[in-house]
């Protein structure tokens, strides 16, 4: 039972963030921060057995790694972007946060340009050749 | 990981003494002393969050096969 783990361990650090930021904002922040490291930490683990689960998946079924670790990488910038932003979002700065959201989304488009092209090709493959 | 959860209760700890070291600090009329004090202790709980951080981005670097 994680969940309850992770449950109580969200309201002692928000109560402890509240009674902080009274007198230091500075310390708030960064206890959230801290606390939002720690929880990510705390479930990386589960992702990585799913992963496993994944390759193994990908390897039985034939498909190229390469588009295996095309997605992976995409969900791992997705975690880290958002990640970042929501952090930075806490201190109040919107802007920057939206700008790393929005380098998040073209570093993910970027690598999935050439599975793009693959889908391109293969309907363009599909379709009758002349008309 | 070498980090648990009484990290969280240190960072909380550190902040509520660095007020009142503060306070106390600028009621003797040390305001200098006092915003030392507090720069002291930002950077020892910064440490700490940065080092878990870099904890963060090195398993997403293993588990996303960054390298």
């Amino acid at each position: 039972m994680e969940i309850i783990q992770i449950v109580g361990l969200g309201l002692v650090a928000t109560v402890l963030v509240l009674v902080v930021r009274e007198q230091k904002p500075m310390f708030a922040f960064l206890l959230a921060a801290f606390t939002g490291l720690f929880i990510f930490l705390f479930i990386i683990g589960k992702i990585e057995a799913v992963i496993t689960v994944l390759e193994q998946l990908a390897d039985r079924s034939g498909i190229p790694s390469i588009y295996l670790k095309t997605i992976l990488k995409i969900i791992g910038i997705a975690y880290i972007a958002e990640f970042g932003s929501q952090i930075v979002r806490d201190a109040g700065q919107e802007s920057i946060a939206s700008k790393i959201e929005f380098a998040g989304k073209i570093l993910i488009l970027v690598l999935a340009v050439p599975i793009i092209s693959v889908i391109v090709e293969t309907v363009l493959g599909l379709l009758p050749v002349g008309s | 990981m070498n980090i648990d959860v009484s990290a969280i209760f240190q960072i909380a700890g550190i902040g509520i003494v660095v007020a009142m070291i503060h306070t106390v600090l600028k009621q003797m009329g040390k305001e200098d002393m006092a915003h030392w004090v507090t720069l002291i202790g930002f950077v020892v709980v910064l440490f700490m969050v940065v080092s878990l951080l870099n904890d963060l981005f090195q398993e997403i670097k293993t588990i996303f096969l960054f390298q």
